[in-house]
């Protein structure tokens, strides 16, 4: 079939099953929007390139389909940069198209030209300049290939104008329909080596402080059936790391929740103390391992990843094995069999006893105080459907909601944890709303977040994805805030948002939202409820919280997981109850 | 500095796809992960593939580290550590020399035969000369010429490939 590399482009997309595109038009891209009337899939149209490439990742995150991404070259290019890096450290399935100047334009600094498969390859899993309309079917194939398999991630496909122009002859071609994936140098492993598998299974039998540390593998696996058989059948505790949240339902008797630099109590030394760390789809992070040479220091390591260059990346494994968590965890439960753990029961009773003294907890709001954020937080946890899906920013509310929300279902927390990007939540949001439009999608967000990225709101209200968001404002750039009063002094530097400017509710309805204003601790749920009420547009819903709030537990920067710093009120009263014993 | 009393280098012979950008892919990564690049050198062995020889340093990174970061590049499609005992490794080098004195063209002449290089062309007290081998030989080489009156040169990395069990 005849046709022009722009419409090619379209029908690629549309072979690999792609019903939503995220994107903006521009100079170079035109051509293929010309094609995207034609088109049998949706388009959003974003308010800023940033906004389009979290949504592709918000889509992807809650679908489990790769997200896209379509914008022009230059600078629109460039404003997706940030997205992709967000998405390439936390692997998220996404295929970004950027329009390029004409083939023979390259190098001569045209307008709007930017090197963007330079500038894009150390934040892309890969990405390919297309020269021939001919290649399109073929490479659009190959990347959605790409960004799915083995450890996901982004890929960028680039396309010089004259090539998808049907105004210029450069841009025919005939359309084949693209071949099997043949890529020589891109072979995933999924299975296990036995022996490794048997060497695994063994260390879990014997071990008698064992902790599964699961990672957001275990959700790009969708292995969250296979952890939790794993777990309950060698009674083993589990923590899940901020992007695992959800990988096991926070209501399982075995789930610690999140360990690292703002982990609960329990969890952060249950890894210290254990003596076998089993890593499934997680990747040591400094924000988990707090001061490697003092983390788990007698803790033996199992080590599963598909990305065999995390295995002793970090730390040294005692058997490191390179598979899909899926794959490996189902192998480990035939290897196991009928075979018995050791009695954790003692193990168990040490966790629990931490989980009494040093619970996750906050001091509540004085009377006529401002609103506690984490009171917040649960209020619209228990306002909220279950399956309700909950998209962060970067920040103390970003922490806050990992550690009070309970995620009792896989896929429903989304959040920057990589590169913790400040202004994902709102077109994160957009984005899982966009793949699921029946579930409720709350962005939670921070004051400085906010001011990042709302535009988006529009987005929303104009495409009808009916996001709600819940605007902790705090008045600060909270957490550079708490690190300034912890590690300097008090010293507030640049982190005083506090208005009069803007008006979020102006702001809000301006951007077509229902907006609310909660300031009374009285009045938050009435305004949850009205929120989850109203299907037709956004809601923000900004509740004016306590400016100085700290996040508790933390590990301090540069410091072992063993000096981890629990709430003031909470020493005092562990020490009490010490003293009661 | 010589090359051969260089900290522990490993030699890496990757196979790669011979498509646009793969050099740079390849630089970039050590750049961006804090590799050291020894030396590299490139080339086409056939219509679909190119073979790189990367002489690392070894202290700059875990080898094993380099070589699976290495292997997550999609046009990479094979990595063999080289061992210096079984495979073949050689490096080249042009000199141009200005001898000054006509009559040591024939000491240069014959020092270049002892390592079995070769004479490209004298021109008057001028003399342009080739030498491949391995690298210390190429060290040594270099240390008995420096009398000579050295103007230029000019050392290849090193090329390998795995030698015979």
């Amino acid at each position: 079939m005849q046709m022009d590399g722009g419409q090619a482009l379209l029908k690629a997309l549309e072979y690999e099953g792609v019903e939503v595109v995220f994107g903006y038009p521009g100079g170079a891209i035109l051509p293929v929007y010309d094609s995207v009337l034609d088109a049998g899939l949706r388009h959003v149209l974003v308010r800023h390139e940033q906004g389009a490439g979290h949504m592709a990742s918000g889509y992807a995150h809650a679908t489990g389909k790769p997200g896209v991404v379509m914008v022009t070259s230059g600078p629109a290019a460039t404003n997706i940069v940030t997205p992709l890096a967000d998405a390439y450290l936390d692997s998220v399935p996404m295929v970004a198209i950027t329009g390029q100047v004409p083939y023979g334009l390259i190098g001569t600094d045209a307008f709007q030209e930017t090197d963007t498969t330079g500038i894009t390859m150390s934040i892309t899993k890969h990405n390919y300049l297309v020269s021939d309309p001919n290649d399109i079917p073929q490479i659009v194939h190959e990347a959605f290939h790409i960004a799915t398999h083995g450890r996901p991630g982004p890929v960028l496909i680039d396309l010089p104008k004259n090539i998808t122009d049907a105004m210029n002859p450069d841009s025919a071609m005939t359309w084949k329909d693209p071949v099997a994936v043949d890529l020589p140098g891109f072979q995933p492993v999924l299975d296990g080596k036995p022996e490794d598998i048997t060497a695994a299974v063994e260390l879990m039998l014997q071990a008698s402080r064992p902790v599964i540390y699961a990672g957001g593998g275990i959700l790009k696996s969708r292995a969250a059936a296979e952890l939790r058989a794993l777990a309950e059948k060698l009674n083993i505790p589990v923590v899940t790391t901020l992007m695992a949240r959800g990988a096991l339902p926070d209501s399982h008797e075995l789930n610690l929740g999140m360990p690292g630099m703002h982990g609960n109590y329990t969890a952060v030394m249950a890894m210290q103390e254990s003596d076998l760390l089993i890593a499934l789809g997680s990747r040591f992070d400094d924000r988990v391992t707090g001061r490697l040479d003092g983390f788990a220091p007698d803790a033996k390591v199992i080590h599963v990843d598909i990305d065999p260059a995390e295995l002793n990346k970090i730390r040294a494994a005692d058997v490191a094995i390179r598979g899909d968590a899926k794959n490996v965890i189902t192998a480990m439960l035939d290897e196991i069999g009928s075979a018995t753990a050791v009695d954790h029961n003692e193990w168990r009773s040490k966790l629990s006893g931490w989980q009494e003294v040093y619970p996750l907890a906050y001091e509540p709001a004085e009377p006529g105080g401002k609103l506690k954020p984490q009171m917040v937080l649960e209020r619209l946890r228990d306002g909220s459907p279950e399956d309700t899906i909950v998209a962060s920013g970067v920040g103390q509310h970003q922490m806050w909601a990992s550690q009070y929300w309970k995620f009792d279902h896989a896929y429903t927390w989304l959040n920057s944890g990589g590169l913790g990007t400040m202004g994902y939540s709102i077109p994160a949001a957009i984005g899982a709303k966009a793949g699921m439009p029946d579930r409720t999608v709350w962005a939670v967000d921070g004051d400085g977040c906010f001011q990042m990225t709302c535009q988006e709101l529009i987005t929303a209200a104009v495409e009808n994805i009916p996001i709600k968001v819940a605007l902790l404002n705090n008045s600060y750039l909270g957490m550079v805030r708490q690190w300034q009063e912890m590690f300097y002094d008090n010293r507030y530097s640049e982190v005083d948002l506090s208005g009069p400017v803007p008006d979020y509710i102006k702001l809000s309805e301006a951007m077509g939202c229902v907006a609310i204003r909660v300031e009374d601790p009285d009045e938050v749920e009435a305004a949850i409820e009205k929120a989850n009420s109203i299907n037709d547009r956004p809601v923000v819903v900004e509740f004016v919280t306590e400016s100085e709030e700290n996040v508790y537990p933390m590990v301090p920067g540069g410091k072992s997981n063993s000096d981890v710093v629990v709430p003031p009120f909470q020493e005092k009263m562990a020490a009490r109850l010490e003293d009661e014993r | 500095m010589k090359r051969s009393q260089l900290a522990e280098t490993h030699t890496l012979a990757v196979l790669v796809e011979n498509k646009a950008g793969v050099l740079a892919r390849v630089a970039g990564l050590f750049a961006r992960r804090g590799f050291n690049i020894e030396s590299l050198a490139v080339a086409p062995t056939n219509e679909t593939l190119s073979r790189i020889t990367i002489v690392v340093d070894a202290e700059s990174a875990p080898i094993d580290q380099i070589k699976k970061q290495l292997d997550k590049l999609i046009n990479v499609v094979d990595i063999q550590e080289l061992d210096g005992e079984h495979s073949a490794l050689r490096e080249m080098v042009l000199v141009r020399l200005d001898v000054e004195d006509e009559s040591r063209v024939v000491e240069v002449e014959e020092l270049v035969a002892g390592f079995s290089g070769s004479v490209i062309r004298v021109g008057g007290t001028q003399m342009m000369i080739s030498l491949s081998s391995r690298p210390n030989d190429l060290d040594d080489f270099l240390g008995k010429l420096q009398p000579f009156g050295v103007q230029e040169l000019q050392r290849t990395g090193a090329i390998a490939i795995p030698g015979i069990e």
